[in-house]
């Protein structure tokens, strides 16, 4: 669930007050939106997706409120990840990030043929 | 609490996932003035806008077309409909492209354009865009709470909470399209807990029926204490047991019912190290969303074994909801429509899961015909402002008795105690469902008689109401249906029992009543 909203990149445009589908945050007036209802955080990672500034950070842990190595979270690249790999805004026309949804079907057949190859050999 | 938001529109929509934003097009399309109200955000909210949503697409050759037809009758087992099925292929056809200038459809390597599979995110952000230009008025943060009645039971509009201002929303219009999307009972399923039965349970009061709602057995695996269900990753999975012994489980599709049987034994462990290595670099670019957690936990699903689990799906991967009785997806109320999620998919899926293919192509097409059948209804009756109307919510909005509500969480709880465990609804028998069914029905009088609040709770408990009421449908439906068919295992009653080709219709809240199925409706014939 939601754990992080990074305070020195928010910029406060409150998009993600707007988006979110379980009306987990709060506008301040000063800074930041608050984290209100955690607790209603279905971790979908939309809050993060239409983050332009990569100041969200959502856990893997939907069950739970877990602590958060904010050290390790910037080391290791995870804010913005979500935003980036789907292409979005300033990465819309970097061919890494390209959508290539459309292999989903194949990939499928390929794992079918996997399983069925192993199956008679 | 500030006055209450008035509005008049001829077609209002509840829900903003892919069902409702079609219907908010084609209504608007027709001519209708449209107002859209979701519970979250209209573009995030719901279980498209989470998942990659691939369509029924099969190409307009009448052997194609038959062929793919016969293949899901087989899966069916005698609840379907192959007209409703070339239907819903036809239009996904000839929709889809349509949505160029909003969804940039990507091409393959041999440069042909793809528009089968759809990422969630993209797509469900295209809807909200063309209903915008398509003059659509659409009300965000907006959970729908109640329909409105004339006094001669026909729809009226409906009624809410705009949740981020702090104030009630009423819009009277000529008819209403239910898009609330399935129930899937709390279950952390990526994207569905807004999916929590309140269409079913509004539509119900205001007289419509239900069907299949006993279908609710469909479960994905996702890693333990996370909502990851996208389950291509699957197609190469390998399993453990906690010792560390490779559980015959085959990878994919069909194991849930191994996998189900292992998870009611002990701890059940995971590796993707089949997945090849070309695959595993493409995921990201096919899924954006999949390793997310995985990363997050510094886990590396291709080298590590990660615990999983089963994640219920209730009524969105599953099949039950609101029945349809014409050819454009009207219910037996006057003025109500019903599409997507909120509708049952045994005209087009039968007895088994509509995910992977028909789901899309039925939200697709059931929110067009819904849409634009709402839109000729509002034209041949007006909005009839002056007319008195009634709210039709009644469990968690208007108490019967003055006494003190159970505590909410302890009932949210009693559903998801009831509704998701594998031994209780995945392997059913009469007297686990019995058992449950006391439950609910405890739970449901518990909530008639003393929920109803003002303030943010108030949402709260009507989605609570609808759960319970979802919960009590679907065993109840478990109950009536002694055989197993498709989806639906009874261990008392291992066999299909021709007598039970048929779809189980029900109506009612409080004392729901089964109905003799109206006959499947005919659609009429469709030039390919
Ligand atoms: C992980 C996953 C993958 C899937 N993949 C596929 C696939 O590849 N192919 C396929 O065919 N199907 C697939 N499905 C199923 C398919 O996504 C759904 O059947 C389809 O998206 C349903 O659309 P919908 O509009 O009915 O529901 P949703 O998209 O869930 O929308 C329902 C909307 O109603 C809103 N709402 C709820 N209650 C209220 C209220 N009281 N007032 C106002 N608004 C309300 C919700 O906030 C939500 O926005 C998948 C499902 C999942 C979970």
């Amino acid at each position: 669930m939601i754990e992080w909203i990074v305070s020195d990149r928010c910029t406060g445009c409150n998009q993600c007050v707007a988006v979110c589908p379980t009306n987990v945050l709060e506008a301040a007036s000063d800074g930041p939106p608050r984290i209100a209802r955690q607790e209603d955080c279905q971790t979908c990672f939309m809050c993060e997706l239409y983050c332009q500034e990569d100041a969200i950070f959502v856990g893997a842990d939907c069950e739970s409120a877990q602590p958060v190595d904010r050290q390790a979270v910037l080391a290791q690249g995870l804010l913005g990840q979500f935003r980036r790999d789907s292409g979005w805004d300033e990465w819309a026309s970097d061919p890494r990030y390209a959508n290539e949804h459309w292999r989903m079907d194949r990939v499928f057949l390929l794992a079918r043929a996997l399983a069925s190859a192993q199956q008679t050999g | 609490m500030r006055e209450t938001l008035q509005l008049e529109a001829d077609v209002l929509v509840l829900g903003g996932g892919l069902a409702g934003t079609w219907a908010a097009v084609a209504a608007a399309r027709s001519g209708a003035r449209v107002i859209l109200a979701d519970k979250g955000y209209c573009g995030t909210s719901g279980v498209t806008a989470t998942a990659g949503p691939g369509h029924w697409w099969v190409p307009p050759d009448p052997a194609l077309r038959s062929a793919a037809i016969e293949k899901r009758l087989a899966t069916a087992f005698g609840l379907a409909d192959p007209a409703w099925m070339a239907r819903i292929i036809e239009l996904t056809w000839q929709t889809l492209p349509t949505l160029a200038g909003y969804y940039d459809f990507p091409q393959d390597d041999a440069g042909v354009t793809q528009y089968r599979g759809l990422r969630g995110p993209e797509y469900m952000r295209a809807m909200r865009r063309l209903a915008l230009d398509q003059g659509v008025q659409i009300l965000d943060q907006s959970p729908a709470l109640e329909l409105l009645l004339l006094a001669d039971g026909a729809v009226a509009g409906a009624r809410g909470h705009q949740r981020q201002l702090g104030q009630d929303w009423q819009v009277r219009s000529g008819a209403v399209v239910v898009a609330t999307g399935g129930c899937a009972f709390l279950s952390h399923l990526l994207g569905a807990h807004t999916n929590t039965g309140d269409g079913y349970l509004m539509a119900a009061e205001a007289g419509a029926a239900l069907s299949g709602m006993e279908f609710t057995t469909y479960y994905t695996v996702a890693p333990v204490h996370t909502s990851m269900t996208r389950s291509m990753s699957y197609a190469f999975a390998t399993y453990y047991d906690a010792a560390g012994h490779e559980l015959p489980i085959p990878p994919g599709p069909g194991s849930t019912d191994a996998l189900a049987r292992a998870l009611l034994q002990g701890t059940v462990f995971c590796s993707l190290h089949k997945m090849p290595a070309d695959v595993r670099a493409q995921l990201p670019r096919i899924s954006p969303n999949v390793m997310l957690p995985f990363a997050r936990q510094g886990i590396d699903p291709y080298t590590q074994r990660f615990e999983v689990t089963l994640r219920g799906e209730g009524t969105v991967r599953g099949i039950g909801g609101l029945d349809v009785v014409s050819d454009d997806c009207a219910t037996r109320v006057p003025g109500l429509y019903a599409a997507g999620d909120a509708a049952t998919r045994e005209l087009i899926a039968g007895a088994t899961s509509g995910g992977g293919a028909q789901n899309s192509a039925w939200a697709l097409s059931s929110g067009h015909w819904a849409g634009q059948g709402a839109a000729r209804h509002a034209r041949s009756v007006g909005i009839r402002t002056q007319a008195a109307v009634q709210g039709a919510g009644e469990a968690g909005l208007r108490p019967r008795t003055r006494a003190a509500p159970p505590p909410l969480a302890a009932v949210r709880q009693l559903v998801t105690a009831e509704m998701l465990p594998l031994d209780k609804n995945y392997f059913r028998t009469g007297a686990g469902l019995r058992q449950s069914l006391t439950l609910l029905d405890d739970a449901w009088q518990a909530i008639r008689d003393s929920a109803g609040v003002d303030g943010a709770d108030r949402m709260k408990w009507r989605e609570t109401a609808a759960l319970v009421a979802s919960g009590r449908w679907s065993y109840r439906g478990a109950l009536a249906r002694a055989e197993s068919r498709g989806m639906h295992h009874r261990l008392d009653h291992r066999q299909t029992d021709a007598a039970l080709a048929h779809r189980l219709v029900q109506h009612g809240v409080d004392q729901p009543q089964w109905q003799t199925p109206v006959s499947t409706p005919q659609p009429e014939e469709q030039p390919a």
